[in-house]
């Protein structure tokens, strides 16, 4: 039984006051809260566990070691990942992303990995959606290769255009590299129609996963990509540590992205031999409390459920889309229904800038973002310099929502 | 939070709602146009000297509210007086916004800023400090364009005789 009252006694930080008044924290899309289970478990590391892994051969490395790989177990089964060894730690999902990009860069250079070469005459396809994460590293490797750089238009909507998929992801597509659910307007993509057009030219799939694994079932093998990224402070763990996951037969034939600790085979001055995946990509000591810590928000999710909170999140964005169309002036910019599309709603208010917006609703309690949210070209797509955006979590309430919509209303009426 | 406490006097809310010295001049000496890329604020600025004054100053912009509001109160604070005393004040003002809240301001100060003062509260929220400098770094720019200008003039006018 789902119940957000139990849920947010979980979250110590939403018992705070900001400015006089009680938190409503509406900015998870951002960053979101961290349950009391994954405070323990970073404090229960550093007090009882720490040590360097998969080198110390004493008592404490031996836990730190288990404790690390155990939370890549976790992980694994949360996303329904055929291997363990598919789930690679990075620091978050910019550089999950960048490991792909990075590594098929380097690929112009190591004998054996031609097939995951990019270069003049291929073309790389993201979306006009996507968060700078996803589409900067893209942009760069289209830059560094001579590769074309495109992209999938979206509609007044906020949806993909859909006819231009067929059109841009053509036979000389290397990559397609999209977003599950947007984080500036909330849109679910499609993934069975992207995943499905990218292999029928041949060309690799990269998931930028981050705003949907914190709010839906996210399986791996049903979305059938070839990389999925996903950062863990999105899903209620610490900063500082993300996911890549990727299909064990690419990882093992693609190389390196950073050099160092940990991700060698043998060292010789001549060259050197690398790892097996993860450890190939994981150079240097990793985030072992931060991957501990996100291990622990996953098992905190799993009792819940992630099918729960997708359903708890779905009321919650349809009661928010409902109550947010009712005040004069204000343009949702994104789906205005419910269907496939989050818990993330942007949106425009007349005459009154975002920024002023989401101040003056901090001065009310309220924490919204305010910006282009780091996808600058769907601001420009609007025509608009910026939108300000609510987000929910699994701790979310409609009162919350309630007390939203009454401080926009405030807000109207000061500027009014 | 109080009314008093707010980021936003009412103040800065009127001043936004009702700027002052909004438009065009056709006569000036110097325009300049600043924008604030945090929230995309915009401001095309300019100036008429006469005798060392500030005898005309016109801006249009676009923008959030600090940022619209202060280039008002700026503009009324400035025309009419001189050019030297007007970059003073600019002075005071920057100091008043990179006060972090804590304003080491003397009496004379807080009335020679006058509305400005309104403008405190924002020198605690270090991403809106831009917004409400902009239009007076607009002022500062166009005063000294105009006076380059001015002496560039009068040096070819001496030059010549």
């Amino acid at each position: 039984m789902f119940d957000v009252e139990v849920i947010r006694k979980d979250f110590p930080i939403l018992s705070r006051h900001v400015h006089g008044v009680p938190l409503v924290y509406l900015d998870s899309a951002n960053t979101s809260q961290k349950p009391q289970a994954v405070l323990d478990t970073l404090n229960d590391y550093y007090v009882n566990h720490n040590a360097n892994v998969a080198r110390a051969v004493h008592t404490l490395g031996s836990e730190a070691t288990l404790l690390f790989e155990q939370a890549r177990d976790k992980v694994a089964a949360f996303i329904n990942a055929p291997r363990r060894e598919e789930v690679v730690f990075t620091k978050n999902s910019s550089e999950a992303l960048n490991l792909v990009a990075y590594s098929l860069s380097n690929a112009s250079t190591t004998p054996g990995a031609e097939r995951f070469r990019v270069g003049p005459g291929d073309n790389i396809v993201v979306t006009e959606m996507e968060h700078h994460s996803n589409l900067v590293p893209w942009q760069l490797l289209a830059q560094r290769t001579g590769a074309e750089f495109r992209y999938i238009p979206i509609d007044e909507q906020g949806r993909l255009v859909d006819s231009a998929i067929d059109e841009r992801v053509d036979e000389h597509t290397k990559v397609l590299a999209f977003v599950h659910q947007s984080n500036a307007l909330g849109t679910v993509n499609d993934v069975a129609r992207l995943v499905g057009r990218a292999k029928a030219v041949g060309a690799l799939t990269v998931i930028d996963a981050s705003q949907s694994a914190p709010h839906r079932p996210l399986d791996v093998q049903a979305l059938g990509a070839d990389f999925v990224a996903f950062t863990g402070h999105k899903l209620y763990g610490p900063t500082g540590v993300g996911v890549l996951w990727g299909r064990y037969e690419l990882l093992a034939a693609m190389p390196p992205f950073l050099g160092g600790g940990e991700m060698i085979e043998t060292v010789d001055m001549s060259g050197t031999t690398f790892a097996a995946p993860p450890h190939r990509f994981e150079a240097g000591t990793p985030m072992i409390a931060e991957a501990i810590g996100l291990g622990a928000a996953i098992d905190y999710l799993t009792a819940i459920g992630m099918d729960n909170v997708q359903a708890h999140e779905a009321e919650l964005t349809t009661y928010a889309l409902q109550e947010l169309m009712k005040v004069p002036d204000l343009k949702i910019i994104g789906p205005e229904s419910p269907l496939d599309r989050g818990a993330t709603i942007s949106f425009t208010i007349k005459g009154i800038h975002p920024h002023d917006v989401s101040q003056l609703l901090d001065e009310f309690g309220i924490a919204v973002r305010a910006g282009h949210h780091c996808a600058r070209p769907v601001c420009v797509r609007y025509g608009i310099a910026a939108t300000t955006r609510a987000s929910f979590g699994i701790y979310t309430t409609t009162a919350e929502i309630d007390a939203l919509v009454a401080g926009v209303i405030k807000v109207q009426e000061m500027f009014g | 939070m109080s009314v008093t406490d707010s980021m936003y006097q009412q103040i800065i809310l009127d001043h936004y709602k009702h700027p002052n010295n909004r438009g065009e001049l056709s006569q000036f000496d110097a325009e300049v146009h600043h924008v604030n890329p945090t929230c995309g604020d915009e401001v095309t600025l300019r100036v008429r000297l006469a005798d060392g004054e500030i005898a005309e100053l016109g801006w249009v912009g676009e923008g959030c509210s600090i940022s619209q509001a202060s280039t008002s109160v700026m503009s009324d604070l400035v025309v009419g007086s001189s050019v030297s005393d007007a970059l003073e004040l600019q002075e005071k003002f920057l100091q008043l916004m990179q006060s972090q809240g804590h304003p080491d301001l003397s009496e004379e100060e807080i009335d020679a800023l006058d509305d400005a003062i309104a403008f405190e509260g924002v020198s605690q929220y270090p991403a809106r400090v831009k917004c409400a400098l902009l239009g007076w770094m607009a002022m500062k720019s166009a005063v000294a364009e105009a006076t380059a200008s001015a002496e560039s003039r009068s040096a070819s006018t001496q030059a010549g005789e």
